[in-house]
């Protein structure tokens, strides 16, 4: 992926999980990497804590001027992996995307099919490893950028790292910084090039 | 050139009032609305914006509240959306009559029943006759920027003005935004004048109750009818138009940046084809203009910015050379059609080149329009007018 192109990404979690938080910092990063328009639109049907929830984001090398919502995304990115059996991610995705996915399973595992590459991280576990945890809640609103930024090349660490020092302060960015570092290191990419992750997964 | 941050189009609402230094906010929360209160509370509590923040159990007691606070010489700020704005009707007309200048944010939601917290621009729309200024932004730079100029144009007139931007689709999306430095903004917008005339030592009774004819006060003075005061009312809206082009160009000259005062065009200058709109949805609109133009039809777009004073002859001017034009809103007056394509096409009565004109009803609660949508509608009325149609609906 080269950074004079433009790019379209949606982001699955589920309510309170923090996707909002990581698409809103991922754009922050693009921007801090020379793109002059990003945007974050999270579509809101059901607010509720813990239902599946969507966040639209464009990176482009001009300003955004559409707000509609990502229909064929590049890149999608999913915050839990139970909701790929509730939420088809994989369906309008663009013929050499990604699919980057906070899990300990395998590509194989979690079964996933079609032209893509896959980048799995247990997002979850890193940000266990590194103390990210309110009121017994794990966080993975930065750790999910671990993997994101480890499989694209248009963003890049720093930039990431960046957007993270804007956000968090003291004990809470070491914390953050961790989780997403760890994350970013332990990002297995595998190309699948049509039917399924059998070898390689 | 000021700061950029990635922020909401509601951040930045609630940005450009602590910029322009309001005194006095009131305002009830309602989705999508309410992160405004909740980051212009928590400036007033931490202390970065000296203001009283005044809380209300409703809509309509927020609107009484600041037109009071601006009576006795305050600047003002509150905000709403949708069944809020409509809870407030009542008092929107007080405060257009009492010539109060209050600036509201109004984030667009639709409008219940069915509930929904969805985008379309039904309330605001349905507040057009209520003698408040009606200014439509599409994006988040300009709704700060638009909010920096409202003041601007509200305390020269003395005429409330609503900053209207969509629910969600602006007020929820972060963007790049270029926020102003302070200092510019004070030298842009200086204090607020106190022209009231009430000094707390001598007694009055602001807006008694008024009779149909002009008559002697009880110093002898001759005071207007209610039909002198509304007459000014109008008089005053209507030459707002003025005052909206030279605020736009004075703040370019300070900040960089024009949207155009009261209409804007994109491509226009050679459009055979355009498309009309206001907000979010006009923006959207340029992205189907492109499309169109690399499939070699000349279109444009006629973005609709002051939708109340209605710019009836620069809307004229702009749309008298082409062959059609295609309105899309988010808003229709129920039992007619939408209330810009209506507007528009009573303005383009008294031109002598009138283009076809189709209208298309489109997004209602939140509906997703896609550019690709818009520049297909605009093909089928190229090709010969669509009479009021709702786009993307299954009858």
């Amino acid at each position: 992926m080269k950074s004079h192109q433009s790019y379209e990404i949606i982001w699955h979690g589920r309510g309170g999980q923090g996707a909002v938080t990581a698409a809103k910092m991922f754009t922050e990063a693009a921007y801090y990497a020379g793109f002059k328009g990003v945007s974050a639109k999270p579509t809101y049907f059901s607010e509720r804590r813990g239902a599946p929830v969507s966040i639209h984001t464009r990176i482009s090398p001009e300003p955004i001027r559409t707000f509609s919502n990502v229909l064929f995304p590049d890149i999608a990115v999913v915050l839990d992996d139970n909701l790929l059996e509730m939420v088809n991610v994989t369906a309008n995705i663009k013929t050499g995307g990604l699919i980057v996915i906070n899990s300990s399973k395998s590509a194989y595992d979690l079964e996933l099919r079609g032209r893509f590459t896959v980048a799995i991280s247990d997002a979850y576990h890193c940000s266990e490893a590194a103390g990210l945890i309110i009121e017994g809640n794990v966080l993975v609103s930065t750790s999910i950028l671990g993997p994101l930024v480890a499989a694209t090349n248009f963003v890049g660490l720093d930039n990431v790292q960046k957007a993270i020092q804007h956000k968090f302060k003291g004990k809470s960015l070491e914390r953050n910084l961790k989780a997403m570092e760890l994350a970013f290191e332990k990002t297995t990419i595998v190309e699948l090039d049509n039917m399924s992750a059998v070898a390689q997964g | 050139m000021g700061q950029i941050e990635i922020i909401t189009a509601n951040t930045a609402a609630a940005i450009a009032a602590k910029l322009c230094r309001v005194q006095v906010i009131s305002a009830y929360p309602i989705t999508p609305q309410t992160p405004v209160t909740e980051e212009l509370a928590a400036m007033v509590e931490s202390g970065d914006l000296k203001a009283e923040y005044i809380t209300v159990e409703s809509e309509h007691s927020a609107l009484a509240s600041v037109v009071a606070a601006s009576q006795v010489g305050a600047r003002v700020f509150t905000a709403t959306s949708a069944n809020g704005l409509l809870y407030m009707h009542e008092m929107l007309h007080w405060a257009a009559g009492s010539r109060v200048p209050i600036v509201m944010a109004c984030v667009n939601r639709g409008v219940g029943a069915p509930w929904t917290i969805l985008n379309d621009q039904q309330d605001t729309i349905a507040q057009r006759d209520t003698g408040w200024i009606q200014m439509y932004c599409r994006n988040s730079q300009e709704v700060i920027d638009t909010m920096i100029q409202a003041y601007r144009i509200a305390e020269q007139i003395q005429i409330p003005i609503m900053v209207c931007y969509d629910g969600f689709i602006l007020s929820h999306a972060s963007t790049p935004v270029d926020v102003p430095f302070q200092d510019e903004v004070d030298r842009f917008l200086p204090s607020l004048e106190d022209r009231s005339g009430i000094d707390g030592k001598t007694p009055m009774n602001v807006n008694p109750l008024i009779l149909s004819d002009p008559r002697p006060d009880a110093n002898g003075v001759l005071m207007p009818g209610y039909m002198e005061f509304r007459y000014r009312l109008q008089q005053d809206i209507l030459g707002s138009l003025e005052a909206i082009q030279s605020v736009d160009s004075e703040f370019q000259d300070t900040f960089g940046r024009s949207w155009g005062g009261s209409v804007w065009g994109y491509h226009m200058d050679d459009a055979e084809h355009a498309i009309v709109s206001m907000g979010s949805l006009a923006s959207e609109c340029t992205v189907a203009v492109d499309q169109l133009r690399s499939e070699g039809i000349k279109a444009g777009v006629v973005g609709v910015r002051v939708y109340r004073p209605f710019p009836s002859s620069q809307i004229v001017e702009l749309l008298s050379g082409v062959r059609t034009a295609t309105f899309f809103e988010k808003d229709v007056s129920y039992g007619y059609q939408g209330a810009l394509a209506m507007d528009a096409k009573a303005a383009m009565y008294e031109s002598k080149s009138r283009p076809e004109i189709s209208s298309y009803v489109v997004g209602l609660g939140g509906r997703d329009v896609r550019p690709e949508q818009l520049a297909e509608a605009t093909l089928k009325c190229v090709k010969g007018p669509v009479q009021h149609c709702w786009l993307n609906v299954s009858g």
